[in-house]
């Protein structure tokens, strides 16, 4: 993939923690996801795989640790002090997250309609084009509701790309979706990913599906990242925690 | 270790208590900070107008004729009794222009707009939508509460007078047309005895209303639990604690004023 500067990645943390009440979720997360290059989080549920990828978009505070997004540590700032460091994101929820009183071309409109001074033109050209980019077209006039879920993922990726983030991070891009939609969006996202050179970081329960698409694999246990590597090396790696994992997911798969 | 654990218990009931409170508090004050901060987006408060406003006129309307002529009909069989039926314009214009205007209002909106507030902030907020503004770095607070509770302070005031205007009519139709009571004493009375001090405490309390009711409501909402009874339970509450603090409110105003 790209080629890595000095240390290479967009997203670097160290020693994240974070508890909710009594629990502790996060224990001390460390993670360096390189420029340009899909990492991907997996993860039995439970692990904190959500509650990390929230501190990376910004949405929840840790109690202590660093978080360096391209070059700025966030951690320390708040308020509109993070403003530019969120322009520089792109976020695809779970459920799509589309705002179900407004149409498909205004919901993908939405970012440029309120963060920058664009004619109406300009904006309706580049929705059809980021319409086009993640192909799904002719229904800029329908509403979330009427869309099938993988039509929605597609929606809300192309709101999620059209202010040409650097960084694009997915929270289970394919929940819901049956295995040949499955493999239509992983493929929709490394297109995506090489088409704009971004550096995506994604939570995926699509274990071992998302590894042929995945740059690097972070696996999370207990709250921390407990194996990092290329897929191969991970899979490789004879990592007790992670064979029980993967055989635990088979398992699990076998049943549905 | 038996012995302490109920107390740390209590205590840290005690603090999450105190902490909501600051956070139901902070939440009001920063709502309406950020109706002053730029980006202005007068269209969003204009739409809200509309649906606090415009869309319970319906309701306001038909309730404050109910409640005009109920009181136009009790209050003429009270004043009969004394041969004071010349009043009635007076008692009637009085009540709802002081209390039942601004505190029926309130309810009826509350019940209405409010809770739709409620349960569509509640929905947002379970759907991740409200996140998905936070990192579009929109912020949430001033996109979608403070323009509620600017409209909120428009709607009421215009509501109340409505109610008003309408229960005064209401009264007449009942105490005058139906009953006898003296017409034209109805509305010198009214001319001769309602102050601007009254409308003003009226116009008052719509004002602390309307601020009541989408404050609550939309806090309601916007931290309403993540689930489908998550948004129900927002709703219920949010209506039953916007319907408590405006009586409660009432009596305070009425009580200084």
């Amino acid at each position: 993939m790209a080629d890595a500067n000095h240390n290479g990645a967009a997203i670097e943390v160290r020693d994240l923690r974070k508890h909710f009440g009594r629990q502790q979720v996060l224990t001390g997360v460390n993670l360096q996801a390189p420029t340009g290059m899909i990492t991907t989080i997996v993860g039995p549920s439970g692990c904190g795989k959500t509650v990390f990828l929230k501190h990376l978009n910004l949405l929840l505070r840790p109690d202590s640790g660093e978080i360096i997004i391209d070059s700025v540590e966030v951690t320390s700032l708040s308020g509109r002090a993070l403003d530019p460091v969120r322009e520089k994101l792109g976020v695809l929820f779970q459920a799509g997250a589309l705002f179900d009183s407004m149409t498909i071309f205004e919901n993908v409109a939405f970012p440029l309609v309120e963060k920058t001074r664009l004619t109406r033109d300009e904006i309706a050209e580049r929705v059809r084009e980021t319409l086009h980019e993640v192909a799904l077209e002719g229904v800029e006039t329908k509403y979330p509701s009427e869309l099938s879920g993988g039509m929605q993922k597609r929606a809300a990726l192309a709101r999620a790309l059209i202010g040409k983030p650097k960084i694009l991070m997915l929270d289970e891009p394919t929940t819901g979706l049956d295995p040949t939609r499955t493999g239509a969006i992983h493929a929709l996202i490394r297109r995506t990913q090489e088409h704009f050179g971004l550096t995506v970081v994604m939570v995926s329960h699509e274990v071992p599906k998302v590894f042929e698409i995945s740059d690097r694999v972070a696996f999370m246990h207990g709250g921390k990242v407990g194996l990092f590597g290329t897929p191969d090396e991970i899979t490789s790696a004879k990592n007790e925690e992670f064979e029980r994992f993967l055989a635990g997911k088979a398992a699990a798969d076998e049943a549905d | 270790m038996n012995l302490i654990e109920p107390i740390e218990r209590f205590g840290e009931d005690i603090l999450e208590a105190v902490a909501a409170l600051g956070n139901f508090i902070l939440f009001l004050a920063q709502a309406f900070r950020l109706i002053f901060a730029p980006p202005y987006k007068p269209r969003l408060a204009i739409r809200q107008v509309r649906t606090i406003g415009a869309e319970s006129l319906l309701l306001v309307t038909l309730i404050a004729t109910f409640t005009g002529m109920v009181l136009g009909l009790q209050g003429y069989n009270t004043l009969r009794r004394f041969g004071s039926e010349g009043a009635l314009g007076t008692v009637v214009a009085l009540t709802l222009v002081r209390e039942l205007g601004p505190v029926l209002a309130a309810l009826m909106i509350a019940a209405r707009a409010g809770s739709a507030m409620a349960a569509e902030l509640g929905a947002m907020q379970a759907t991740e939508q409200i996140d998905a503004l936070t990192v579009m770095a929109i912020n949430p607070i001033q996109y979608l509460v403070s323009p509620r509770m600017l409209a909120g302070v428009i709607a009421f005031p215009l509501l109340t007078s409505i109610f008003d205007v309408v229960g005064i009519w209401g009264g007449y139709v009942i105490g005058v047309g139906l009953m006898g009571a003296p017409g034209s004493s109805y509305m010198n009375g009214i001319a001769a005895n309602l102050e601007s001090h009254d409308i003003a405490t009226g116009l008052y309390k719509a004002l602390v209303f309307g601020v009541t009711v989408t404050w609550v409501c939309c806090y309601k909402g916007y931290y309403a639990r993540r689930m489908a009874t998550g948004v129900s339970e927002a709703t219920t509450a949010a209506v039953v604690l916007s319907s408590i603090l405006v009586l409660a409110f009432d009596f305070c105003i009425t009580a200084i004023s």
